[in-house]
């Protein structure tokens, strides 16, 4: 466009006025949840400013190179669940610090404020196209959603309590593994959460995972591989062992593509790779599939 | 406790070419023993061993995670990582024994799930949630016992048991030493400060409630003392045996299911 019209004043073409709509909706459910500073971002996979108006409307996926933005916890609540809907459980749980690491609780405080989450997962109640579900999602930017005994907590309790009303569980992993901090106890997370998963599963009931970037370590190890069924993000990373512990442990460079959501796929662990804005009509569909009382 | 051996000695201990394998456990400990192999779907995991074995005249099954004490058998057995092939051989046997009400006795000793190409291609991540799901729900009594390392989900991943018990060097922790301090210091070379920080001897591991029994060691176990210790584990795994006769399929479970649910 020419510099002077830029500036000049002219009234919208239909499809910009379209365009207007969709990006005013978007707006409303998404930005008051997730703010991105300033007017653009740069992709960090392809190096290209991006208007941040069109990184909302496009799902926070970058609209030159199709790469995935992470999503904040409360960000994809809006984008998966029907509006005003969920209704959070177990807000505010504090860890007692088992290890008594030095500086730990220093730097959950310091995360809280920057996040304005209370841990690395939310848990609740939400209608996905009506239907009542159970749904934890879990966030990267809270200590790369390392799970910890309020982590652990919150998901068993959420799980108990769908096997109890005989909801469906969706989980939305996103972890760097079990939380460091607190030792052994973020390991036995791992056998608990699992452990009451086998009871929602034995209870007939339906589970669905939705792995995004990145799911590794411990999460991998347990809630993450259970699901009835296994959904992933494109291109999300996903495996047990860190990318970079398994090069020192061999020596060499991974392959292109290793640990990938796709990865996944072609070998047998995940049932479908879900684009974004499809999510929640697959998870609609899903849901319908295994009602059968 | 017998002797006072700082946290890195134990863990230097627990890795030691000298210290008895599960093998040698199973060996000294039981009337016979009779190995299976394989997990029905791709392979057998040399790293994980198992099978058929009697105590005091009662049939149980047994499996360990295997370490070698040559270079050579080490090799074959992948320095005791089990690959996910290894984990689906465990839940398989475990499957067998509660099919014929066998008790299930466990031993671990793994640095952790091998960390290569291969084992993810096969989904050991997989493979280890599978196995802390399916042992949530066993119906016969299952006893850990922790004889050397205990790294992290790979070792977890044997050790969903009724109790956990631990041999007096052991050790049971979310990762290495070394890879902790290289996480959250960024210097692996502070291994030993980790170690006791990390709370990973058997002496902490009891007062956190992770363990339930201490196995002595009045002397490092070695296989010159492994007869006496061996004696001590075997009227120690009679009495637990004893003790879940009396309990009913559901208090196991239901049992088990409280043990980890209070973390």
């Amino acid at each position: 466009m020419p510099l002077k019209e830029m500036f000049k004043k002219r009234t919208l073409t239909p499809q910009e006025k379209k365009q207007a709509e969709r990006v005013r909706k978007a707006k409303d459910t998404l930005l008051e949840f997730q703010v991105p500073d300033g007017l653009f971002q740069k992709c960090t996979h392809c190096g290209k400013t991006v208007y941040n108006e069109d990184i909302i409307e496009n799902y926070y996926v970058c609209p030159y190179c199709g790469s995935y933005f992470r999503v904040r916890p409360r960000t994809r609540i809006a984008m998966v669940l029907d509006k005003n809907t969920f209704q959070e459980w177990d807000e505010k749980m504090e860890t007692s610090d088992p290890l008594k690491f030095p500086g730990y609780k220093k730097k959950l405080e310091r995360q809280q404020a920057v996040t304005n989450l209370d841990e690395a997962v939310i848990t609740g109640k939400g209608k996905i196209c009506g239907k009542d579900v159970v749904i934890a999602v879990m966030g990267a930017d809270f200590m790369m959603g390392s799970m910890g005994e309020v982590v652990g907590e919150k998901i068993t309790r959420a799980v108990e309590k769908a096997t109890k009303l005989r909801l469906p569980v969706i989980i939305f992993t996103c972890s760097g593994g079990a939380r460091m901090q607190e030792g052994i106890i973020s390991l036995m997370q791992m056998a608990k959460t699992s452990a009451a998963l086998k009871k929602h599963d034995e209870a007939g009931l339906l589970y669905i995972t939705v792995l995004t970037d990145p799911t590794t370590g411990g999460v991998t190890a347990s809630f993450a591989m259970l699901g009835d069924v296994i959904l992933a993000e494109p291109g999300a990373l996903i495996g047990f062992a860190g990318p970079r512990v398994i090069e020192q442990t061999i020596g060499q460079k991974l392959p292109e593509g290793f640990q990938s959501a796709e990865f996944l796929l072609e070998h047998g662990f995940a049932d479908k790779i879900v684009e974004r804005k499809n999510l929640r009509k697959v998870l609609a569909t899903v849901i319908r599939s295994c009602e059968y009382e | 406790m017998s002797n006072n051996f700082t946290p890195w000695e134990r863990v230097e201990i627990s890795r030691s070419s000298e210290r008895p394998t599960s093998l040698d456990y199973i060996t000294a400990i039981f009337d016979r023993y009779m190995s299976l192999h394989g997990d029905r779907l791709f392979g057998d995991d040399k790293a994980i061993v198992g099978g058929l074995a009697s105590i005091a005249g009662r049939p149980v099954t047994v499996i360990g995670q295997q370490k070698g004490r040559s270079t050579k058998e080490n090799i074959k057995r992948n320095f005791g990582m089990p690959s996910p092939e290894g984990y689906r051989k465990s839940l398989r046997l475990m499957k067998q024994a509660e099919k014929f009400h066998r008790p299930i006795i466990l031993f671990v000793d793994t640095p952790g799930a091998f960390c290569g190409i291969e084992a993810e291609e096969g989904g050991v991540g997989e493979a280890i949630a599978k196995n802390l799901f399916e042992m949530s729900n066993i119906k016969v009594p299952i006893l850990s016992i922790m004889i050397g390392e205990g790294g992290s989900g790979g070792a977890l991943a044997m050790a969903v048991g009724n109790e956990v018990w631990s041999l007096e060097n052991s050790t049971y922790s979310i990762l290495s030493p070394e890879g902790f301090a290289a996480i959250l210091w960024k210097d692996g070379n502070r291994a030993s400060e980790a170690a006791k920080v990390m709370k990973i001897t058997a002496q902490d591991l009891k007062e956190l409630g992770i363990i339930e029994q201490i196995i002595e060691e009045p002397e490092p176990a070695c296989l010159d003392n492994i007869m006496d210790i061996s004696e001590k584990m075997r009227t120690m795994i009679c009495g637990f045996l004893n003790k879940y006769d009396q309990k009913t399929q559901e208090e196991i479970v239901d049992e088990r299911y409280d043990r980890f649910r209070k973390f």
